[in-house]
Formats: structure tokens, C-alpha cells, sequence
């Protein structure tokens, strides 16, 4: 079993930022479903501001209705979430619009994040909610788009591109929200290997905080130098991501498993 | 999928009429659609006028003929009701090719033949040089509730989602021995058309999820802003007022 340890990201100078508060801060969540399906029983978890870290489980985890509490979407079990700061409380509404712009979650398939006839609007959705309008709306819309370097799709419907491109299109438009993290649900699932790497540079050159929703453990180990492995709706374990996945043991505990000839030992970390 | 069925319609172009603004020309068609149906059916030379009209527009779009005739074809199913009248209306009878045909029936099937060919040509004319796209931020623009407009917009951007994944359901029945060969095998589609509402609703929770994500509040954003100019009215008004003026003397000259 690892400890938790305070994974001190390597990009960020502490002293630029000395009372930046964590971008996200989960305390003591529990949640039941209203058909009595208990989902979460305390989840405790701090990601600091900058870091990228995997959140690793078996199915039925836990890991969707965790993502979901995040940006307030479910709400009413125990326990708080607080994201940079502010924290989520629905009979807050202003405060629950702020939160969601500040946590910007990518859906697993993105026919259901891409729901506007053109990838422009779609884009525009998130920070037109917010308030902007006219050259500002534009000009955000193409930074996002640029960032995942699909501006020149931007008057396509989203069903006119690949699964790959419309992946990236789905983080773009939380990009134009500038959110302070970006929650990905399974980011690599059905992704051919050429698009998988397109969407891990991409991560990699992005300036946010990232919470990684994966089984793909290649890719938790190639993006995030921190995982947490949620299991029966709690943290069971919380390391450097190269340290769990060579944890045998807890691996097996928590029915996570490495590809066939995977050794997490032999590759070189791009982050390391 | 390529382009999707819904798209048929449409024909790319960059003729005077492609550049209207829709919800100019959307108004223009709903104006000459209403003063095609207040004509008197008697003025027959008056529908013969509002034809040359809309073939004068479809010549400034430089829309094929083809591409129009062949997409009037929908009005086929409706004709049908209109060619019984004839034979099934009450009063005076006239003979013709033999038949016994009621006065008012040839009227009325004439009314209906002509005013509904008009209108359709003048829709399919209308759909031909505007994208649906366009067509719905028109609806929009022209203060149709947005909530009809959204509906709309999302049946355009699921339609195809929806009709692959049926495409794909259909597959797998056929990978697993499966013909429809008559009323036995009905269940079989029954269950499918079931399983996929069941997908598609359950669809529609997971892009209800995103949209909040994304701050939606329970009412689209409006991020449309083209207004039209005057010329651009004035030019969509050109079709509608010259039918107009075919109108009033269509009731002149009854």
C-alpha cells in the first residue's frame, strides 16, 4: 500500500503562487443514490494547483458519480468539494455557475459533449453562458480551438469529423471556459493509437490541472506522475502513478490490471 | 456517414438568392405561400403567373430544374387525396374521358393541385439555397420560440447519431441470421424501435448532463447577431409583392 504523498508538480515554482489554494479539494464525500445505491462512502482527495493525476478504478467504483459531484451537478450526500477556493453549494446559484466554469468536465463520448450544429457554437456554448459576447466570444472560441489545433474545423458539424477529432473538439470547448481543472471521463477509449498520442500532447501542453478518469494505465502513467485509486467509493490508495501500477498487490486488490507484456518499470516517464 | 440525409436538400451555391439572409427569405416564402392560397381558384392565369415567379427565382439561384422537380416529388402521397375529388364531390356533373366527373371536385382538386404544387416548389426552392443550419437561426431571428427552435436543432444534430446507431443494431441482426420475412418477425423490430428509444432517451440525460456542465441554464444563449439590412428585405420582399400584385388582379378581373 502507498501512502499519500504531496506530489510536488514540477512546473510550478511555489514561490510564484504562495497561497494559491488547491484547484480541487474533496473532503469526507459520501453519496447514495435515491434508489438507496450507495456510490461514495468519504472520499478525501487534494489535487494542487497545476498537477495531473489519474484517477484509477474498476468499474462500479465510483468514479463517474465523483466526477459528477465535482462541478455540482450531483449534490445532497456528506462532505464538501471546493474547487480553488469556492466551494459547491447548490443553493448557491451563481456560485454554482462560477464552479462550472472553473471545473470543466469532458464527457466520455462526445456526441453527447458536441450537441450544436457547428463545432464554433459549440465551443461558444460555455463561455456564452458565461456572459461573453460578440469579438470577445470569437476570439476565445479560436484560442480554444487552437489549443487543440482544430481551428480550421470550426464551421464543421460535429458528426462530419473522426472520433479523434471530435474527442478534441469536446476539450476544447471546456478549454473556452478557461476552467481551473479539466475532469476527463476516459479520455482514451476508443481512440486509435496516432489519436491517443495527438490527445497526450495536447494534455501535455496545456497549463491547467487535469483529473484523469482512466483504466487505460499506460496513459495514466504516460500523463499523470500522481495516481488515486478509488474502489468501493473510497481512496484506496494515493502515490506516484509508477509506484501503484508496480504495487502488485494492489493492483490485484482492486481489480486494475497492466496490458499484456506492460512492465511500468522499463519505460522512460516524458514527465520524469 | 459522409454527408447525412438531412443535408439532401440543400444545394451549395453563392447566387443572390443563397446570399438572403433566411430569415428573410423564410418570411418572403411564408408571404407568398399565404397570397397563393387567398387567390380565387378561378383565376387560373393568376397560378400560371406565381409559376413563372418562381421559376424566375430559381433561375437567379441557378438551382437545376432537376434538383427542384425531383425533390417536388413529396408532394406525390397528397396529390392523391386531391385526383379522388373529382369522382367523390356532390353537385353539377360534367362528362369527360368518359366519366361522370362533379363540377366542384375538378375545382376543388385544381385548388388543391395548384395552391399545394406552389407552395411546395416555393419551400423546396427555399430549402435548396439555405442551409437547415440557417433555416433554424432564421426560425430564430423571427422570434419562433426558442424552445421549438432548440428541439429542431437537436433533431439536426442527433438525426444522424440515431440513424447510425440503427444502422448498427440492424447489422447485428443480420450478423445473427436475421430476416424480416413477414408479421413473425415483427417482435424482433418492435424490440429494436424499443431498445433504440430506450438508447436515444438515455442519450438525451447524458447531453442534458453536458450542458450543464457548460453552465446551461434552461435557455440557449443568444450568440446570433446578422441582422438583415434594408436592401437585403427589400429583395426578399420582391418575390411576395409581385405575387401580391398577381393576387389582387387575379379578384379584379374575377
Amino acid at each position: 500500500m502507498v501512502d499519500t504523498v504531496t506530489a510536488a508538480d514540477p512546473r510550478t515554482d511555489p514561490r510564484d503562487e504562495p497561497a494559491a489554494p488547491p484547484s480541487l479539494e474533496v473532503r469526507g464525500l459520501a453519496y447514495a443514490y435515491p434508489d438507496g445505491h450507495q456510490a461514495l462512502f468519504g472520499v478525501d482527495l487534494t489535487v494542487a494547483r497545476g498537477e495531473r493525476v489519474a484517477l484509477l478504478g474498476p468499474n462500479g467504483a465510483g468514479k463517474t458519480t465523483l466526477v459528477l459531484h465535482l462541478n455540482g451537478i450531483l449534490t445532497g450526500g456528506a462532505g464538501s468539494v471546493t474547487v480553488a477556493g469556492l466551494r459547491v453549494d447548490p443553493a448557491d446559484r451563481g456560485a454554482l455557475a462560477e464552479i462550472r466554469r472553473r471545473v470543466g468536465v469532458v464527457f466520455q463520448d462526445p456526441d453527447d459533449q458536441l450537441f450544436m450544429p457547428t463545432v464554433r457554437e459549440d465551443v461558444a456554448f460555455g463561455p456564452a453562458n458565461a456572459g461573453l459576447r460578440g469579438a470577445e466570444l470569437a476570439a476565445r472560441v479560436h484560442e480554444a480551438l487552437a489549443l487543440v489545433g482544430m481551428e480550421e474545423y470550426a464551421d464543421r458539424p460535429p458528426h462530419h469529423l473522426s472520433f479523434g477529432q471530435r474527442r478534441r473538439v469536446a476539450v476544447a470547448t471546456v478549454l473556452a471556459m478557461r476552467p481551473e481543472i479539466l475532469v476527463l471521463d476516459e479520455p482514451s477509449s476508443n481512440l486509435d493509437p496516432a489519436s491517443r498520442r495527438e490527445l497526450a500532447d495536447i494534455l501535455r501542453s496545456l497549463d491547467v490541472t487535469v483529473l484523469m478518469v482512466t483504466h487505460d494505465l499506460p496513459y495514466a502513467l504516460e500523463l499523470c506522475p500522481r495516481s488515486v485509486v478509488l474502489s468501493e467509493g473510497v481512496i484506496a490508495a494515493d502515490g506516484p502513478t509508477r509506484d501503484l501500477l508496480c504495487d502488485e498487490a494492489l493492483m490485484r486488490a482492486h481489480r486494475l490490471e497492466l496490458p499484456f507484456g506492460f512492465d511500468p518499470r522499463s519505460v522512460t516517464l516524458p514527465h520524469a | 456517414m459522409g454527408s447525412g440525409h438531412a443535408h439532401r436538400l440543400y444545394r451549395h451555391g453563392h447566387s443572390p438568392v443563397h446570399r438572403l439572409p433566411a430569415h428573410t427569405k423564410i418570411a418572403a416564402v411564408l408571404a407568398f405561400v399565404l397570397t397563393v392560397v387567398a387567390t380565387p381558384r378561378e383565376a387560373v392565369w393568376a397560378f400560371g403567373a406565381y409559376a413563372l415567379l418562381l421559376a424566375a427565382v430559381a433561375a437567379l439561384s441557378r438551382v437545376p430544374a432537376r434538383h427542384l422537380l425531383t425533390r417536388m416529388l413529396i408532394e406525390v402521397p397528397f396529390v392523391a387525396f386531391a385526383v379522388l375529388m373529382p369522382f367523390v364531390a356532390e353537385g353539377p356533373r360534367v362528362e369527360a374521358l368518359g366519366m361522370s366527373l362533379s363540377e366542384s371536385g375538378l375545382w376543388g382538386a385544381w385548388n388543391v393541385l395548384a395552391k399545394g404544387t406552389l407552395g411546395v416548389a416555393a419551400s423546396v426552392l427555399l430549402a435548396s439555397t439555405t442551409e437547415l443550419r440557417e433555416i433554424l437561426l432564421g426560425l430564430q431571428r423571427l422570434r419562433m420560440p426558442p424552445l421549438l427552435v432548440q428541439i429542431a436543432s437537436f433533431m439536426l444534430r442527433y438525426g444522424d447519431v440515431i440513424t447510425d446507431e440503427m444502422r448498427r443494431m440492424r447489422l447485428a441482426r443480420l450478423s445473427r441470421g436475421f430476416t424480416a420475412r413477414g408479421v413473425r418477425q415483427w417482435g424482433v423490430l418492435a424490440k429494436t424501435a424499443g431498445a433504440l428509444f430506450i438508447r436515444a432517451y438515455e442519450r438525451g440525460e447524458r447531453v442534458h448532463l453536458a450542458m450543464l456542465s457548460r453552465g446551461y441554464t434552461g435557455t440557449m444563449p443568444a450568440t446570433d447577431e446578422t441582422a438583415a439590412t434594408r436592401a437585403q428585405w427589400t429583395s426578399a420582399a420582391a418575390l411576395p409583392l409581385a405575387a401580391l400584385a398577381v393576387c389582387l388582379m387575379g379578384w379584379w378581373t374575377l
